[in-house]
C-alpha cells in the first residue's frame, strides 16, 4: 500500500478511503453472548508477547516511523489555547526534526492525525491546512458521556461542521455495567449517523468496563452499529490502553473481518509513553490481525508523550549516541 | 533494506542474540565436553562431535565415557556420599542456594549454550529453562534446609544415576540433581548424546558453589555409556526419555535393590470444549506443541474439539500457525527453533510421510534453506485407531479429532497406552473441574498448557513412567525410610498326613464378590505344624488371575466413592473380623503353631487405621508463582495385584489390602502360600462387611507361579510383594510390560504389626496436579 509522499498532501495519511467502510449490521445478541475472554489466558500471550517478537537497527528505526505515522497528537486538558493547539499543530506536521528525517530517508513523514476538543477543532484545521493530516474531535460529552443525548449527539454534528474528519464518541460505559445492550447499540448508531463522512471511533473507556468480557461484548457491539474504529479509552480512566485489553478487542475485529469482511480500525489511547511499548503494540497488531492493521487508516495511537521517546530512539539510530529530550522540538 | 523499504512493508527483520561468548567459552576450554568427575574435567577426548542444529556447525568435540570412567564416577559418588549426607539439611541447603544464584549469575551464557546446543528459540532457554532451572535449586535448597524436622524417619537413598533427555538438556540436570542433592544424595549424571554443554557450564557451577568433589559427577557420552551407568554400582536410576529406552531399563535394573523412577513418552491430549475461549486455546496450543518444536515429552499432542466448534477453531488454528516464524533459534524473533538433530528430523518426517491420512495442513511460513527444521503441522480429520493418534511424534505435529459430549471427550482423552499431562479448555467450572480428574495424566492444566513450577510434581501413569519431580512428593523418591526389615527366609508349607476331623470345608478362590473354583482343578492340603490336616486351598492358575483382574476391572466405581464410604466398609469389616476373632486366632495357632491373637488384634488396628486415613489422606493445593492455583489430587493406582506376606497370614493380607482399599483401589491379592487359610476364612468376612464386588479379589497358590501373571498382567497398575519367596527381580522384569510401578520387599520382613502408612499410603495413591488459572 502507498502512504506517505512528501510533496502530496492528499495522499497523507487518513482516511485511505479505499477500504469499504464499515455501515454495520444488525445487533446479533446470540453472538455477542457466546463471546469467551479468559484473563489468564489473554494476560499470558500478552506478557510473553514483548519477549517474542523484537526488531533491531534499521528495522527497528522503520517501526519506530511506522508509529509515528499513527499517532494521534493529542491535547485535551482544560487549559488549552488556540496557540498551544497550534503548537500541537505544527508538531504533527513536522514530528521529528528535517535532519534525522533526511538522515532516515523519511522526509515528510507526519502524524496520523491531531485530536482535540471541539472548541479547538477550527484553530486545529486551519493550522493544518495544506498537510493532509485530518482533525479528530472528541465528542460526546467525553470523558464520561453523561451530557443529554441530543446535546451528545448535536456535539457530534458541530464537530464534523468545523472540520473534524474523525469523530471519538465515548460509550454510555452504563449500558455495558446493566447489560443494556440494545441501548449500547442503538446509541452508537446514532452516533455514527450523525457522523455523515466523517469516521468514527468508539472509546470504550475498558478501565470502565470490569471484565475483559465486557470489553469484548462491548467492542462487537460497536462494530456491529457501525464503528469505524474502537478505542481503549478517554485516558482519563485510571486504566488506560494495556496489552490484555489490546488482545481482547483486536481479536473481536478479527473475528467480526471472518463474519463479515469488514475491516475495523483499532485505537489503544493513554498510558502508551515509551517507543518500546509502541513496538510490542505494533507486533501484536501485525502477529493477530496482520500488516494491513500497521497502516494509519486501521490503527492509531492516542497519545502524546510517545513522540518525545520515539525521536530520542530515533537520533539514536541515526547517531550511536544516546539523545537528550532537550535537543528534540516540543509540541 | 532502507529504513523506507521497511516502513512500508514492515517486517522484523533479524534480531539475533550473540554467539561469541559462549563459543569463546567453549574454545577456552579446549572445545571438548568430558566427564566431570571429583570435582575435576577429565578425560578429555575428541571421540565425538556436537553439531548446531541450526547450521550443522561442529561446536564442541566430546568424551564417551567407557564403563571405566563410569566406573570412577560412580566410585567418587560412592566416596563423598556419607560426609555430604553429614552435611545436614542446611548444609546442602546453602549450597544448593548457592547454585541457584549462579545460575542466574550465567543466565546468558547458559542460554545462548542451551540454544547453540539443542536449536531451541533463544526466548525459550532465555526465558524459560534457565529462570525454572534457577527456581528448581532455590526450592529445593528449602527443601534441604527443613528435611531433618520434616521427614525424620527417612534417609537418602545414596548413589544415583541419572539420565536426561535431549530436549531440556539444563532443565532436566536440574530437576535431577537438585532433589537427589537436597536429599543428601550424591550423584552421576549423564547428558543426552546431542546436548552436553549446558552441563559443562553446571560443573563449573558446582566448583564456585562449593560443592564437594564427588557430589556432582558428570560423564558424557551415547547410550553406550548411559546402559553402562544403568549396569554400574548405584542405588538409584532416574531416567527421562523414551519408554523404550525406559523399558530396558527397567529390565537392566530388576531384581538389583535399586529405587528407580522414570519419566517417560506422552501422547497428551488437548481438548478444547465449544464454550472455551477459542482464540486463547489456539494461542495454547503454540505453547503445547510449538513449544521446544514440539520436543516435549508432555506436549499437548492430540487435540479434541468438539464438533459444534471444530471448523471454527481448526481455521483460526490454521491461521495462527500460519503466522509462526521459523528460524534461527538465536533470534529473539522467532517462535520455532531447529529440531536437535537429522536423526530425530529423519523420525519425524518418516512417521508423518508413512500416514497421508486426515488433512494435513503444513503452516505457511518459510522454513530456513539449511539446517534441521520442520513446518509446523496440523493433521485433522484422524480417528482414534490412526497411529498418529497412537505414537509420540516427538516433534512439530499436531494431530486432531473431534469429540461430541464430555464423556466422549474423557473417553477419547484416555484412550492411550500414555498418561502423562492433559489440557482442558473450558470457561464453564464445572465442567473444567469435572473432567481434570477424570483424565489419566499425572499432570492437568485448565485454560492452560505447559505450566511448570518446582512446588507442582511433575509426572507420569501407565507408560509415561512413575515417580514425581517437584514438591515433597518428588524429594520422597530420593529418601528412604531409616528401618529396614530383616532377611525373609522362605516359609514351605508344613506337611502332613492326617485325615480330616469333622465335616469337610472347601476353600476356593474369592472373585468378583463370590467364591469360585480354581480353573485348573487343582488343591493342596493344608497341615498344621503337627502335620494334622487342616483342610484343602486351591491352587489358583494364570486364568484365575485372568478373572479376578477382570472382576477388579469392573468395579471402577470404587475409585470415585468417597472416603467416607470406604472409612465405613473398612471398619465394617473389622467390626465382623472382631466378632470372630478367636476363630481366626485359632486358625492362625492352628496353620503356624503361633498364638493367633497379636495379629488379629494387629489386622483390626490396621484396618482402623486405614479406615481413619481413608478420608484424611489429603491433597494439596501448592503455592505455584502464577495467579490460580496447583491442586495435587490423590487419586487410586488403579487396581493392585499384591503377593501377600506368608509369615503374617492374615495380617499381612489386611496390611496389604486395607490401604489399597481405602485409597479406592482395586486388589487381587495373593494369600500366603504356606498359610492360606486365614486368606480363605477372610471371604465371609467380606462379604458380610458391604465391600463391593471385585474390589477385593483373593487368590491362592503358588507366589512363584503367580508372580509373573500378575507383573506381567497389562491392566494391571502396580505389583507389590511382600511374599517370603524372592520374586522381586521376576516382578520387576515382567512388570515392564505396561510400565505398572512395583513395591517389592527384595526378600526383606515387615512388621505386619505396624499399618506403616507412611510406606502405604504413598504406594497406594498417585499424585495428580492439576494447574487452575484464575481471574477475571
Amino acid at each position: 500500500m502507498h502512504t506517505q509522499t512528501p510533496t502530496k498532501s492528499d495522499t497523507a495519511q487518513l482516511p485511505q478511503l479505499h477500504l469499504p467502510r464499515n455501515d454495520g449490521m444488525e445487533l446479533d445478541m446470540d453472538w455477542v453472548a457466546r463471546v469467551q475472554a479468559n484473563t489468564s489466558a489473554i494476560e499470558r500471550r500478552a506478557a510473553t508477547l514483548p519477549g517474542r517478537r523484537s526488531v533491531k537497527k534499521q528495522f527497528q528505526a522503520a517501526w519506530l516511523c511506522k508509529a509515528i505515522s499513527c499517532i494521534d497528537l493529542t491535547t485535551l486538558a482544560g487549559d488549552d489555547t488556540a496557540a498551544r493547539v497550534q503548537r500541537l499543530c505544527a508538531k504533527a506536521r513536522q514530528p521529528v526534526s528535517p535532519e534525522l528525517l533526511d538522515a532516515l530517508g523519511m522526509t515528510g513523514l507526519t502524524v496520523g492525525a491531531v485530536c482535540v476538543y471541539h472548541d479547538m477543532v477550527e484553530t486545529a484545521v486551519a493550522a493544518l491546512d495544506g498537510s493532509g493530516i485530518p482533525v479528530a474531535a472528541v465528542s460526546t460529552g467525553f470523558p464520561a458521556g453523561l451530557s443529554p443525548f441530543h446535546l451528545r449527539v448535536q456535539e457530534i454534528k458541530e464537530s464534523v461542521a468545523a472540520g473534524a474528519k474523525e469523530i471519538d464518541i465515548v460509550i454510555s460505559r452504563r449500558h455495558v455495567l446493566s447489560g443494556n445492550w440494545q441501548a449500547l447499540y442503538d446509541e452508537m448508531r446514532a452516533f455514527r449517523e450523525a457522523c455523515g463522512e466523517a469516521h468514527v471511533k468508539a472509546i470504550l473507556a475498558t478501565g470502565e468496563l470490569g471484565t475483559l468480557r465486557n470489553v469484548a461484548r462491548a467492542s462487537l457491539i460497536c462494530m456491529m452499529a457501525g464503528a469505524d474504529f474502537i478505542k481503549t479509552s478517554t485516558g482519563k480512566e485510571s486504566v488506560n490502553a494495556t496489552l490484555p485489553v489490546t488482545l481482547t478487542m483486536i481479536r473481536a475485529i478479527r473475528d467480526f473481518e471472518a463474519r463479515t469482511g469488514i475491516k475495523v480500525g483499532y485505537k489503544p489511547a493513554g498510558g502508551i509513553s515509551k517507543a518500546k511499548d509502541a513496538i510490542t503494540y505494533l507486533a501484536m497488531m501485525k502477529d493477530e490481525l496482520g500488516d494491513r492493521w500497521l497502516q494509519p487508516d486501521l490503527f492509531r495511537f492516542g497519545a502524546s508523550s510517545l513522540l518525545g521517546d520515539i525521536e530520542r530512539q530515533l537520533e539514536h539510530h541515526v547517531t550511536g549516541a544516546y539523545s537528550a529530550g532537550w535537543r528534540h522540538a516540543l509540541a | 533494506m532502507t529504513v523506507k523499504d521497511i516502513f512500508e512493508t514492515m517486517e522484523y527483520g533479524p534480531a539475533p542474540e550473540s554467539s561469541a561468548e559462549a563459543l569463546a567459552w567453549l574454545a577456552d576450554r579446549g572445545g571438548i565436553a568430558g566427564p566431570y568427575v571429583n570435582g575435576k574435567w577429565g578425560p578429555l577426548r575428541d571421540d565425538m562431535s556436537i553439531h548446531n542444529p541450526a547450521t550443522g556447525e561442529r561446536l564442541a568435540g566430546m568424551t564417551k565415557s567407557t564403563p571405566e570412567d563410569v566406573g570412577a564416577a560412580v566410585k567418587a559418588a560412592r566416596k563423598a556420599q556419607p560426609a555430604w549426607a553429614k552435611l545436614g539439611g542446611h548444609g546442602r541447603a546453602r549450597i544448593l542456594y548457592a547454585i541457584a544464584r549462579l545460575i542466574q549469575k550465567h543466565s546468558r551464557l547458559l542460554a545462548v549454550i542451551e540454544t547453540l546446543d539443542n536449536g531451541k528459540p533463544i526466548r525459550e532457554s532465555r526465558d524459560i529453562d534457565v529462570p525454572l532451572a534457577a527456581r528448581h535449586f532455590y526450592f529445593h535448597a528449602g527443601l534441604a534446609q527443613l528435611l531433618e524436622t520434616e521427614k525424620p524417619n527417612h534417609e537418602p537413598i545414596g548413589v544415583c544415576g541419572q539420565i536426561i533427555p535431549w530436549n531440556f538438556p539444563l532443565l532436566m540436570l536440574a530437576w535431577k540433581i537438585a532433589p537427589a542433592l537436597a536429599a543428601g544424595n550424591t550423584v552421576v549424571l549423564k547428558p543426552a548424546e546431542y546436548t552436553s554443554l549446558s552441563a559443562m557450564v553446571f560443573a563449573e557451577i558446582c566448583t564456585q558453589a562449593g560443592v564437594p568433589p564427588g557430589v556432582v559427577n558428570i560423564i558424557t557420552g551415547d547410550g553406550d555409556t548411559g546402559a553402562a551407568l544403568v549396569a554400574s554400582d548405584v542405588d538409584k536410576i532416574a531416567f527421562t526419555g523414551s519408554t523404550a529406552v525406559g523399558r530396558l531399563i527397567r529390565e537392566a535394573t530388576a531384581g538389583r535393590h535399586i529405587a528407580l523412577t522414570l519419566e517417560l513418552g506422552g501422547k497428551s491430549p488437548y481438548i478444547v470444549f465449544d464454550d472455551a475461549d477459542l482464540d486463547s486455546a489456539v494461542e495454547g496450543l503454540v505453547d503445547a506443541i510449538w513449544f521446544n518444536q514440539g520436543q516435549v515429552c508432555c506436549a499437548g499432542s492430540r487435540l479434541l474439539v468438539q464438533e459444534t466448534i471444530a471448523e471454527d477453531f481448526h481455521a483460526r488454528l490454521r491461521r495462527r500457525m500460519d503466522g509462526l516464524r521459523i528460524g534461527d533459534p538465536l533470534d529473539k524473533c522467532i517462535d520455532v527453533g531447529a529440531i536437535v538433530d537429522p536423526v530425530q528430523l529423519k523420525t519425524i518426517t518418516d512417521l508423518v510421510d508413512a500416514h497421508p491420512e486426515g488433512d494435513h495442513h503444513v503452516a505457511a511460513t518459510p522454513l530456513p534453506a539449511t539446517g534441521c527444521f520442520y513446518p509446523p503441522t496440523l493433521i485433522t480429520g484422524l480417528s482414534p485407531a490412526s497411529p498418529l493418534m497412537q505414537t509420540e511424534i516427538f516433534g512439530p505435529v499436531l494431530v486432531g479429532t473431534t469429540f461430541r459430549t464430555p464423556a466422549e471427550a474423557v473417553e477419547l482423552a484416555n484412550n492411550t497406552r500414555y498418561g502423562l499431562a492433559a489440557t482442558v479448555w473450558s470457561e464453564n467450572i464445572n465442567l473444567a473441574l469435572d473432567i481434570a480428574p477424570k483424565l489419566t495424566a499425572g499432570v492437568v492444566w485448565v485454560n492452560g498448557t505447559n505450566m511448570f513450577d518446582a512446588a507442582a510434581p511433575f509426572g507420569g501413569v501407565r507408560e509415561s513412567g512413575f515417580g514425581r519431580e517437584g514438591g515433597w512428593v518428588g524429594l520422597s523418591a530420593y529418601l528412604k525410610p531409616k528401618t529396614t526389615g530383616k532377611t525373609l527366609k522362605p516359609i514351605a508349607p508344613h506337611s502332613g498326613s492326617g485325615g480330616h476331623d469333622g465335616l469337610d470345608r472347601t476353600a476356593k478362590l474369592y472373585i468378583g464378590g463370590k467364591q469360585a473354583r480354581p480353573d485348573g482343578g487343582y488343591s493342596r492340603e493344608v497341615y498344621s505344624p503337627k502335620g494334622a490336616l487342616l483342610g484343602h486351598a486351591s491352587l489358583a492358575n494364570r486364568k484365575d488371575v485372568r478373572n479376578a483382574v477382570e472382576a477388579a476391572a469392573a468395579a471402577k466405581g470404587w475409585g470415585k466413592t468417597t472416603g467416607h464410604l470406604r472409612a465405613q466398609i473398612l471398619y465394617y469389616i473389622a467390626e465382623n473380623l472382631s466378632a470372630r476373632a478367636g476363630e481366626f486366632a485359632n486358625r492362625i495357632k492352628d496353620m503356624t503353631g503361633k498364638d493367633g491373637n497379636k495379629e488379629v488384634e494387629a489386622s483390626i488396628n490396621t484396618l482402623f487405621t486405614y479406615a481413619a486415613w481413608a478420608d484424611k489422606y489429603d491433597g494439596a493445593a501448592h503455592g505455584v508463582p502464577i495467579r490460580g492455583v496447583a491442586l495435587a489430587m490423590r487419586e487410586p493406582v488403579g487396581i493392585i495385584g499384591a503377593l501377600c506376606a506368608d509369615d503374617a497370614p492374615l495380617a499381612g493380607l489386611i496390611g496389604a489390602m486395607a490401604p489399597a482399599i481405602a485409597m479406592g483401589n482395586r486388589t487381587v491379592l495373593i494369600g500366603s502360600e504356606a498359610y492360606p487359610l486365614a486368606a480363605t476364612d477372610l471371604y465371609q468376612v467380606l462379604e458380610t462387611s458391604d465391600v463391593p464386588a471385585g474390589v477385593v479379589n483373593i487368590l491362592t497358590g503358588s507366589h512363584a507361579e503367580l508372580a509373573p501373571t500378575l507383573a506381567a498382567h497389562l491392566n494391571i497398575d502396580a505389583v507389590w510383594s511382600f511374599s517370603s519367596t524372592d520374586l522381586s527381580e521376576t516382578i520387576e522384569k515382567a512388570s515392564s510390560g505396561n510400565l505398572k510401578r512395583t513395591w517389592v520387599n527384595n526378600g526383606k520382613s515387615r512388621d505386619w504389626t505396624n499399618p506403616d502408612a507412611d510406606s502405604f499410603l504413598p504406594a497406594a495413591t498417585e499424585t495428580k496436579s492439576i494447574w487452575i488459572p484464575y481471574g477475571e
